[in-house]
Order: structure tokens, then sequence, then C-alpha cells
């Protein structure tokens, strides 16, 4: 069983945001690159399935410069088999990274995908649909329950609906799962795995590679915008009668939110 | 601008609301746009509400197999009718739906996607989109070189007005293709939860709840006015709720009318999922506490003694209204 796991590279979520004085994206120095969080679930629900079904490899594939290469070995030191890099320089739309992901999927013989439900820098929670259509499978989102059927044929997964429901979904395989928090903790990497990760040969590609030298980025971004800062408001005073009594009195009147 | 579609969402014979927004930012635009509903059975309600906010033309994509969500079968749908109508924008709200068919339906157009915008502009032949990124952290102007152009909408952020109510309506038979993965069962949650990312009201708790049984203080609080109650990160990590209730860049990116936040610190990733919140409101009991930098009305003190006072004074105001 080929357990393909598509990460991203992202900055931390402590990271405080400057645009870039062109605007067209954010500062990178002094960023801490971190695997994004929803990938980390991936990962560990192919290690998951790997153990499950006491079989199959696992390989992590990212998208991007050379300092990607550490979330890989991450990866690689939480236990997966295998790690693919396509290495580019350029900023690629979400198109292009789904591209270039489903062209590694077809090389590898992919029998299931685990992604993240989003990358928590572009929030476009895109890429896990783009892969699966372009590959023609199946997909899943923001999955929290994933079982395979042991002739490995099926899988059944949940997903969480709208206000807290839960979907049901039998799929087919091979399919594309996006999952999300709560579907499993990750494992910390372990000493031996982290020695093995790092002199762990990192598979390479460049978009020529992948037949896509040609093909350019769909949409264009610009004007980055930090949200205008919202003044600091009242404190209401009294006792908390009160102030509770103002507070409903303020956002019927003032606010005329209620 | 050429053909632009708004892929409309409905639910038992309910439009979302979301749909009614894009339509009514697309009558404000001057930009004459075509609704198409995938469905089945009586949908009346959905298309006279569609028309009577501004839909020039209301196609009711019918089949059988559309009547609940599937992904395959939304895609394959919408793709083939629209396919046939040289379409330069497909747009729809950024609803769980929304955002699971759209990728895929920008695939089959081989063109680019920008994922739960908060304002489009459409002019002459240029779209461009602003979308909120690093949860809300900054936020980006996108624009598309490729044609249809491809975005969906944020809920609750455009304003709904109606339109001139003279659109048209029509079914046409869809094909929803073959289906792989399928919905067998929902199990819906034991108590009826408003939908975070579509609600007008949020109270959200932190871990200075203390337990998940305390998050009845929100709850009932909530039930008044109809909200849906949210969480920080530190209290879903602690167990107090589910994940499906976290706000914040890990969580869900809200922008309700009214944000209450109870017991909340407000660190950066929280603040990023809330801070498009029309009005905010703090309690808690650190007056240094950083959520009360972002917050419109601020009470210093505790909220086991606070929110209940507040629950008190808001049935008040409904035994009025």
């Amino acid at each position: 069983m080929n357990i393909i796991v598509l990460i991203k590279q992202v900055p931390d979520t402590e990271t405080k945001v400057r645009i870039t004085a062109d605007k067209r994206g954010i500062e990178t120095n002094d960023i801490k690159w971190v695997i994004n969080p929803y990938d980390e679930f991936a990962i560990e629900e192919g290690l998951k399935t790997k153990e499950r079904l006491k079989e199959g490899l696992v390989s992590v594939v990212t998208v991007g410069p050379d300092r990607t290469v550490e979330a890989l070995r991450t990866a690689v030191a939480m236990g997966a088999d295998n790690a693919i890099h396509v290495k580019t320089e350029s900023v690629l739309d979400t198109y292009l990274v789904a591209k270039a992901l489903a062209e590694v999927c077809k090389k590898e013989n992919a029998n299931i995908i685990f992604t993240g439900k989003q990358a928590i820098d572009d929030d476009q929670a895109a890429t896990f649909g783009y892969v699966a259509e372009l590959l023609q499978f199946p997909s899943a989102s923001v999955v929290v329950k994933c079982d395979i059927s042991p002739d490995k044929s099926k899988a059944t997964v949940e997903q969480e609906g709208d206000g807290g429901a839960k979907n049901v979904i039998e799929t087919s395989l091979p399919a594309v799962l996006a999952v999300n928090k709560g579907i499993n903790t990750p494992r910390y990497a372990s000493l031996p795995g982290i020695m093995k990760a790092k002199k762990k040969e990192i598979k390479t590609y460049t978009l020529t590679d992948l037949g896509l030298g040609a093909e350019n980025s769909k949409t264009i971004d610009s004007d980055y915008q930090l949200p205008p800062e919202r003044a600091a408001g009242k404190k209401l005073q009294g006792d908390a009668s009160a102030q509770a009594k103002e507070l409903v009195r303020l956002l019927r009147e003032e606010a005329k939110v209620i | 601008m050429g053909n632009v579609f708004v892929i409309a969402e409905q639910k038992d014979g309910h439009v979302k609301r979301v749909s009614l927004e894009i339509l009514s930012e697309l009558t404000r635009q001057g930009v004459a746009a075509t609704a198409v509903v995938p469905g089945f059975g009586d949908l009346s309600k959905v298309t006279d509400n569609l028309v009577n906010h501004g839909a020039a033309k209301v196609v009711v994509l019918e089949h059988e197999a559309l009547n609940q969500y599937n992904t395959e079968a939304y895609t394959n749908a919408l793709h083939q009718y629209l396919s046939s109508q040289n379409p330069s924008v497909i747009v729809t709200g950024a609803t769980s739906h929304g955002k699971d068919f759209l990728p895929r339906l920008a695939a089959k157009f081989t063109t680019g996607i920008a994922v739960d915008c908060t304002s489009f502009q459409l002019s002459g032949d240029k779209v461009s989109v602003r979308r909120p990124v690093y949860a809300g952290k900054c936020s980006k102007q996108v624009e598309f070189s490729g044609a249809p152009a491809i975005f969906s909408v944020r809920p609750n952020v455009l304003a709904v007005q109606t339109g001139s109510k003279s659109g048209s309506v029509e079914k046409v038979a869809a094909n929803p293709g073959t289906v792989k993965a399928k919905i067998v069962s929902t199990v819906a949650s034991q108590i009826k939860k408003v939908e975070l990312t579509e609600a007008d009201i949020i109270i959200s708790g932190g871990r200075s709840l203390k337990s998940a049984d305390n998050f009845k203080i929100l709850t009932d609080c909530a039930a008044t006015v109809g909200a849906a109650v949210g969480a920080s990160r530190a209290a879903v990590d602690a167990g107090y709720a589910p994940h499906d209730m976290q706000v914040g860049q890990t969580g869900k990116t809200v922008s309700p009318k009214l944000y209450i936040a109870c017991g909340i610190s407000g660190a950066i990733q929280h603040l990023a999922g809330m801070r498009t919140s029309k009005v905010i409101v703090a309690i808690n009991k650190d007056p240094e506490a950083p959520i009360f930098q972002k917050a419109d009305y601020g009470i210093v003190g505790d909220l086991f003694e606070v929110v209940p006072l507040l629950t008190e004074e808001l049935k008040k105001l409904k035994s009025q209204s």
C-alpha cells in the first residue's frame, strides 16, 4: 500500500506578520517554520494506517524552496519511510502546487493520500480537492476518523459537518482524505528517528521533471495589507449587575446588534 | 463582464443566506448574474428568494442524486452545465459544502481559485478579490490570469438587499456522473447547534471556564439570543470543548455581528480568527488581558458572576420585545 502524505511548511502560529515593501507577501526572515499543524495529523494518520494494515510505505511530499526539506526530515523522524521534495524557489498558487503534487502521486502509484484540511498560512483549503480531481480520485474533507477495509479496497471515514454533525462517508480507494484536528494525536519524533532522518536521502524533482516547466500560476497576489487596528473600546463601570445591564443597553441602543 | 454564475446553496428547500449576500453585492455592482442551484423536488421558495435578491435568471440543476449534498455529484453536475455556458466568473459561498466542491470544480476548469473572500470587484473584464490569509493576520488581493475566475465568499460579511425581482426560472436535467464516495449516514449533534461560521452572534469561552460542564453558562446565555458557542484553543486542548467549536488560527475564522469573549485572554492566534467581528465584547478578570485592546466593550470581572447576570438581562430584553 502506497500511503502518500502531502505536507506544507508554514510560519509558526505565533508569528507576527509583517508585510514586505512591495506588498506582494510577508517578511520571511526571522520566521520560525513548522509543519502545517493539520498536516501533522495527516502524517500521523499515514503512519497509523501503515501500522494497522501491517504493511505499506509512507511517503511525504512537499513543494517549496530548500528550507522545506526540514519539514520532510521532521516527518521522516516521526516515522515516514520516504521523502519527496518538489524543489522550486518560485511562489506557486494552489493550482500549480496541486498539479505538482498530483504528478508525484501518479509516479508513486498512490493508494491513499492524506493531507491536512487546510494550510494555516494561505487558508485556501483547496489543495486536496484539486489533487483529487486531477487524479480522478474521490475525496473527503474535514475527516476526523478513518477506517480502511481489510481488503484495502475502500475506506469508511467520518467527516465533521456543520453545527457539530458528523457524516459517515464510504469511499473506494484510492482516495484523497483531508484530515482535521481530533483524528489522532501526532507522535513526537524518536531519537533514532531523528538520527535516521538526518541521513535520509530525499528524492527531488523540479517542475520541469514533472512536465510542468511551462505552466504558470492562475492567480496573482498583490497588495497585502494588515487589518485596520481596532481602537480599544470602553470598559464598563459599576458592579457586575450594573455592568451586565449597561452592556445589554449598549449592544441594543448603541451597537444595535441585539 | 461576461457570464457570471452564482452557485446557490440550499438545504431542505431553504436557501443559504450567503447565496443571497453574493447576489445582493452583484446587484450593487450592477452585474447581472445567473444563480445555479443543484437540488431536487420543490425548490420554489429557494428560486423565489434568489429572484428577489437580484438573480437575472435562476437555473435549477435537477436530479434526485442532488437532493443531498455529494462532492462528486455536485462537481460533475455543475461542471457539465457551466462548461456549456462560457462562464467568466463562478462564485459560491465559503460554506463547508462550497469549500468542498469548489476546488474540484476549479480543477475541472483548469483554473485558479480564491477561497473565503471578504470582498470582490467585478468591473470591465477584471475580477479582483480580497481574502484574509494567516487566519486574518493580514489580507491580500487576488486576480486571475485564466478564465473562469472561481472564488468563494465568506458568509456574514456582505449585506443582503432585495433586487429587481424580474428574473426567470429554468429547470435543467442534471448529470451527476459517477460517484465513488457517498455519505451513508449523518449523526446530528446531540445538542442542536448554530454553525459557528454562519452565526450572527457568538459567545466564546476560554480555559478559565475550568470544565466542560461550565460551558453550560455560555450555552444558556447563547440560547437567549440564538447565538453559537465557541471556544479558545486553550479550552479545546484542555478538553472542555470539541475542536469544531474552536475559533482561531487552527480552528474556525468567524465574523459575526457580535462576538462575546468570556475568560479569553486574546492570544494572537485567537484574535486572528475573530477580529473581523463587527462588535467585540470581552469579559475577563485580568484588566491587562490583550483582548481588551480589541474589544468595543470590556467588562473586568468574573465571568461566572457576569455571564449569568447577562443571561438574565437578555431574557428580560426578549420578554419586552
